[in-house]
């Protein structure tokens, strides 16, 4: 038996070498990654890391780096990253001293933090003595080290949904050390945490995943702030997974700042889980990279729990920025706003694909989707998709996507009062991204970002 | 106020303008002087609002003739700013909303953009806040109000009144009121109406575009001035104020046909 094949054979046979050569290209990703010797792990956790890495090391080799042809990757195009061969350096975290990072800290958080440059950790720029020995906030190796905490480890550890798309396999494949933040049952941590993850450019294009595992047991309470930021502007590439657990009543009001250097490649995985009465708050912040993709995915496992995602996308000159966020309901009473905003200049571009899905169970949910998109130049472009699939029939969802520039009328307002044309408009921008910036809980992001949208030159 | 030997503040000769393409300024002429109060009066789609605009400065208007000259300088040639720290002040119909900034600080920043014009020094924060809370009264104004978002939440009749604290700021020479009155209630119009009685001076003039009658028994007019087809058709007194709102538009329209043959 044939099977008829309408494409030209030439043409099949370039699609396949094509594939051929993406599924390359990650394969030599997964060759950098490093061995699990020398760590120091005790051997039960050497075991479990090797079982955990070697699923996810089975998965990418049967994939390739997604091409526009895959809806998930349509209006995001990697070919920019295929041009470039990258090597893991390992280690570099001692050359960074504390004086080299003196601005990036948070000074809220200025004795609870960690710092891992590279994607490895940096103890020596890491303080967590402001916190409660209550609280576990450390590396994965030292976690490890704790009883309590190693068997718990594994239940959490890449078992978050969705783990099967290929850049959150090639993370996990590749799993070596990571941040831990473990917030015991009942407690209120009032200091803000942050994790800081630091790239350093160097002549050769390098490359960095950092992982992070969040858990916040039942009614705890805290705040997080993950930043990934760089020093030097060589060419790098990070693939960040960070995995929020939600126990019920808990509640997490978790700020990512993407500001990677613009000679940056970052696809970022963000997935969380929200059980029952929790309430999970996200600002999503993104600023950085030429290309930047960002999957921040939200699973509602528990009744009535409440979800708030706020958006922010700013981009010039050449830089790509892809958010694609989803919250998939499975229980009833759940409730959600989500608002997205992106500014975007020159000829830049933004994608902003927002999933919510609503099936059969999920019975009185209360979903709110807004993208809201201001094109600050002729040539600058904006894809925004809303899509929501709901199957229950008792629900209140709503979504709506706006572009717009800014109008004349609003800039005319400002000079008639004696402002000029520039700062005009510097102010409108601002204002447009001041209701997402508003919600940032800690003071000195917030007026650094505030800070930073102000003197955006439009 | 009037006087004979008054400084001309605004003089507007033969002026045309359009908008896409489309002629809504057909030939005004005006003459304004320190001291005198004057009012725009028209049916909607006359041209009053255009007049506005053009004299400030929107970009959406070309000017395609004529002139107007402020205090002896040529208004046409200044950017909007410009047009601001020189002396000329619009109070805007709809005013716009500025999540995030603060009343206080974008007060601040219009002041101190025309201190800086005129060669004084800025003031400082605690030398603003001391000389704005002066200004507060002038519309009743709650100083809660300073801290608040420009204009966003404000009801249409707070946000005019925040006009009307700009202007007790800013000390225009010509204030253009363009329709401040729309959506107030009586007891805002008073409010407003006695915000701009209190900043009339010897040396400063007010232009008011109205569709009613209404404000002007408020702030009482000088002149008033009706315009249709993007032209002053007739002036008067502020007795013709009162005509209009009894008679309507449509005999001065009528008398302008019979003239035109």
């Amino acid at each position: 038996m044939t099977i008829q094949v309408s494409t030209l054979p030439e043409a099949r046979d370039a699609g396949v070498q094509a594939r051929a050569d993406r599924a390359t290209y990650l394969a030599n990703l997964l060759d950098l990654r490093s061995g699990l010797t020398g760590l120091g792990l005790p051997d039960g956790a050497v075991a479990s890391l090797q079982a955990i890495r070697e699923a996810a090391a089975v998965r990418v080799q049967e994939l390739a780096i997604p091409s526009t042809r895959e809806e998930e990757w349509r209006f995001t195009d990697l070919s920019p990253l295929l041009q470039v061969s990258f090597a893991n350096i390992n280690s570099q975290a001692t050359l960074v001293a504390a004086s080299d990072i003196a601005s990036l800290p948070l000074p809220e958080a200025a004795d609870s933090r960690l710092v891992f440059v590279n994607g490895s950790y940096a103890p020596h720029l890491s303080s967590v003595s402001g916190l409660s020995s209550d609280v576990f906030v450390g590396s994965l190796a030292d976690a490890f080290q704790q009883p309590a905490l190693q068997m718990r480890i594994t239940n959490y550890l890449a078992k978050q949904p969705g783990g099967h798309e290929v850049f959150t396999s090639l993370n996990t494949a590749s799993l070596t050390d990571g941040a831990v933040v473990w917030i015991p049952r009942g407690l209120v941590v009032e200091q803000p945490i942050q994790l800081l993850f630091i790239s350093v450019g160097s002549a050769t294009p390098t490359f960095n995943q950092p992982r992070c595992l969040v858990v916040a047991e039942a009614s705890s309470r805290f705040t997080l702030v993950e930043s990934y930021t760089s020093l030097g502007d060589g060419v790098y590439f990070t693939n960040p997974v960070t995995e929020v657990w939600l126990e019920g009543n808990a509640q997490v009001n978790h700020t990512r700042v993407q500001q990677d250097s613009t000679a940056a490649f970052h696809i970022g995985k963000t997935a969380v889980s929200v059980e029952r009465n929790a309430h999970y708050t996200c600002q999503d912040i993104q600023f950085g990279a030429s290309l930047a993709r960002h999957n921040l995915e939200v699973f509602q496992v528990g009744e009535q729990t409440e979800i708030v995602l706020n958006g922010l996308t700013l981009l010039e000159g050449t830089q790509v920025g892809d958010t694609h966020s989803t919250i998939a309901y499975s229980k009833p009473y759940g409730a959600s706003r989500q608002i997205h905003k992106c500014i975007v200049d020159d000829r830049a571009h933004a994608v902003f694909n927002g999933k919510i899905f609503v099936p059969k169970a999920a019975q009185l949910t209360d979903a709110g989707q807004l993208s809201k998109n201001l094109l600050l130049s002729p040539k600058a472009r904006v894809d925004t998709k809303p899509q929501l699939e709901i199957v229950a029939d008792n629900v209140k969802c709503s979504h709506g996507a706006t572009v717009s520039q800014l109008e004349n009328d609003e800039v005319f307002y400002l000079q008639s009062r004696g402002i000029d044309e520039t700062n005009a408009r510097k102010l409108l921008v601002y204002a447009f991204a001041y209701e997402v910036i508003q919600e940032i809980p800690v003071d000195s992001l917030r007026q650094q970002l505030a800070a930073l949208v102000r003197s955006h030159q439009c | 106020m009037i006087s004979k030997n008054s400084e001309v503040i605004l003089s507007v000769k033969d002026l045309t303008a359009e908008v896409e393409g489309v002629q809504i300024l057909k030939g005004m002429n005006l003459e304004i002087k320190a001291g005198e109060i004057h009012a725009i009066m028209g049916p909607n789609g006359s041209g009053k609002s255009t007049f506005s605009k053009v004299l400030a400065g929107h970009p959406d208007y070309t000017v395609t003739g004529g002139e107007v000259r402020f205090r002896g300088q040529n208004l046409l040639d200044m950017e909007p700013e410009d047009r601001a720290k020189v002396g000329v002040f619009l109070a805007f119909q709809y005013p716009i909303e500025i999540p995030g900034v603060s009343n206080l600080d974008f007060l601040r920043v219009a002041y101190n953009s025309k201190r800086k014009y005129q060669g004084l020094e800025e003031l400082d924060a605690f030398d603003f806040d001391e000389l704005v809370q002066q200004k507060l009264d002038v519309v009743k104004m709650d100083p809660a109000f300073l801290s608040r978002s420009v204009n966003e939440g404000f009801s249409g009749g707070e946000k005019k009144r925040n006009e009307i604290l700009q202007m007790a700021l800013l000390e225009p020479y010509l204030a253009i009121l363009d329709e401040t009155d729309s959506g107030l209630d009586i007891d805002a119009l008073k409010i407003v109406a006695n915000g701009v009685n209190h900043l009339t001076t010897p040396d400063n003039a007010i232009l008011m575009i109205t569709h009613y009658q209404r404000l002007l028994d408020y702030v009482v007019p000088d002149f008033v001035h009706v315009m249709a087809n993007g032209r002053i058709l007739t002036s008067g007194g502020k007795e013709l104020a009162l005509e209009l709102e009894a008679r309507g538009y449509d005999w001065v329209l009528e008398e302008e046909v019979v003239a035109a043959r």
